[in-house]
């Protein structure tokens, strides 16, 4: 894979993948999901062809989602533990809000914000599967009693508009700071961007003589 | 199964809107079964299948007087036996009739998130739609009492609909015409009801002094209901619901939390949207460049 001269990669190619396919999935899991959850949004069943096919396929797309969120966490996981500079950022979240970030401490690869979303749908992404598992009806409706099924459906609606919520603050923090989604599309950002919004993460690539997205890989920073 | 006219339906699933509600002088109608008349000779079952076209998958014997052991997409009612040793120490034979009891409040038709697939028709009949179905299960969830199946063939779920095709033209229900005992009756529920009053209270001259009609409040009441000899007792009926209604965690899950679950995403997404236009995108400039620049420059200068 090529990168215009003198950018940082910040996604790899199979990282990017690995996300759009995540999206891809999410996108469908919503919209499916959202047409069996108010009647006010069913025409969205249309969408798959009808209810039936909506009712049909949506568990199928929560598995490869399931499958391809798994990914994401392997790929990512190391780079989203928590530290104390994150809640020194988190402290100044008004002023990451409108902007002003001269007095931010240093970001590394990924932002408190950006862990919080990480670890949020780590956490609402199995809950969804296995929540949905037992109300597949047609493959697994008689391995849990009615009863259970009544809480995990509730749970499952309930994680879910959970994660819809953190996939729109995702989605937006994207919109919000420029250059983001060229990260997550083309894979790299300039060395400007990098200062800005994660001046740790730079630094450390600078040390290794890396042009990303992780220290010590390719080792051709500056060309 | 039966498609009455959208006039009739007093209630329909998955919808935001007022049924029609022109027609307000329909008589509520209810199916009244005597659990104490009742002989087991599974005639009404018989007559179900005849009348509805039902022919389940034989099966096997299983060491009961159940057959089949269970409800089934193509088994809409089912003679239950149960044995119950008395107070006196002498046995009796709890035949009752299982299938839907067409509640006031049904449970499957709140749970239900397809429109129109489960509607309650003006008399109170409760029934399914198929062509709406889109096979969730959901409505197995909202009922009380363990009644709708979902075919794995078609992907429908099914249920006793009351014989509404017969009852629109006058006529009763299939297993009503059966019944040979006359344990199963049908007219308005107003009669049914004081029907059921003279009858507990024959029970009562003879010695069943908790003998009552079933209707149970929580559910609003049912279209079926049951005189039982045993009223204060009902679960030794193979297991029928002491106190029926929609399960909490169903009433939360199609109440509270869809009205709060669309405001949650709208405020999410006009939070975003106010902060577009007022703080807008956040955006790299010369200086963050330039300092990018000196910083990899001076790395480079270090390693040479």
């Amino acid at each position: 894979m090529t990168y215009p001269k003198g950018t940082i990669v910040r996604a790899s190619a199979l990282t990017r993948i690995n996300h759009w396919l995540t999206a891809g999935c999410f996108v469908l899991l919503v919209l499916s999901g959202l047409a069996m959850f108010h009647p006010l949004l069913f025409w969205l069943s249309n969408l798959f062809g009808g209810g039936q096919w909506t009712r049909a396929v949506h568990p199928w797309i929560g598995c490869v989602l399931f499958v391809s969120y798994l990914g994401l966490i392997i790929q990512f996981w190391r780079d989203n533990l928590p530290g104390m500079g994150d809640v020194r950022w988190l402290a100044k979240i008004n002023r990451v809000i409108v902007n002003d970030e001269e007095d931010v401490p240093e970001v590394s690869r990924f932002n408190a914000g950006q862990k919080l979303v990480f670890w949020g749908m780590a956490f609402l992404v199995p809950v969804l599967f296995f929540t949905g598992l037992t109300v597949w009806e047609v493959y697994f409706g008689a391995y849990t009693s009615i009863e259970t099924q009544r809480v995990t459906l509730l749970i499952h609606s309930l994680c879910a508009i959970g994660a819809i919520i953190l996939w729109m603050i995702h989605v937006y923090a994207a919109i919000w700071v420029s250059g983001s989604m060229r990260a997550m599309t083309q894979g790299y950002v300039t060395p400007g961007w990098a200062w800005r919004h994660h001046r740790l993460w730079l630094r450390r690539l600078v040390e290794t003589n890396s042009r990303g997205p992780t220290p010590g890989a390719n080792h051709d920073l500056g060309r | 199964m039966s498609d009455l006219q959208a006039q009739d339906f007093i209630r329909i699933s998955a919808t935001t809107l007022t049924p029609p509600t022109a027609r307000n002088h329909e008589q509520e109608v209810a199916k009244l079964i005597d659990v104490s008349r009742c002989i087991g000779c599974k005639a009404c079952q018989s007559a179900c299948m005849e009348w509805n076209n039902l022919r389940p998958e034989v099966g096997h014997f299983e060491g009961s007087y159940d057959n089949p052991m269970d409800l089934e997409p193509s088994v809409w009612t089912l003679m239950r036996f149960a044995e119950w040793e008395n107070e006196k120490g002498d046995l009796e034979w709890l035949i009752r009739k299982d299938g839907c009891m067409h509640c006031e409040d049904p449970g499957c038709l709140k749970a239900c998130p397809a429109p129109g697939a489960i509607v309650q028709y003006a008399n109170g009949i409760v029934d399914f739609i198929s062509e709406n179905c889109i096979g969730c299960g959901y409505c197995e969830k909202g009922c009380p009492f363990n009644i709708p199946r979902v075919s794995k063939v078609d992907h429908k779920s099914y249920k006793c609909t009351l014989c509404s095709d017969r009852v629109t033209v006058g006529l009763e229900p299939a297993c009503v015409k059966a019944c040979p005992t006359g344990a199963i009756m049908f007219g308005s529920k107003a009669d049914m009801t004081e029907w059921a009053g003279e009858r507990v209270d024959e029970l009562k001259s003879r010695g069943f002094e908790n003998a009552g009609l079933y209707d149970p409040p929580g559910v609003g009441g049912t279209h079926v209901m049951y005189v039982l000899q045993h009223a204060d007792k009902p679960a030794i009926y193979a297991g029928l619901p002491e106190d029926p209604h929609i399960s909490e965690f169903v009433g939360f899950w199609k109440g509270l939390i869809k009205p709060v679950a669309l405001a949650g995403m709208a405020f999410t997404a006009a939070a975003a949207f106010l902060h577009w236009i007022t703080v807008g995108p956040n955006t790299v400039d010369a200086e963050d460049d330039h300092h990018a620049e000196e910083l990899i420059r001076s790395a480079k200068e270090k390693s040479a």
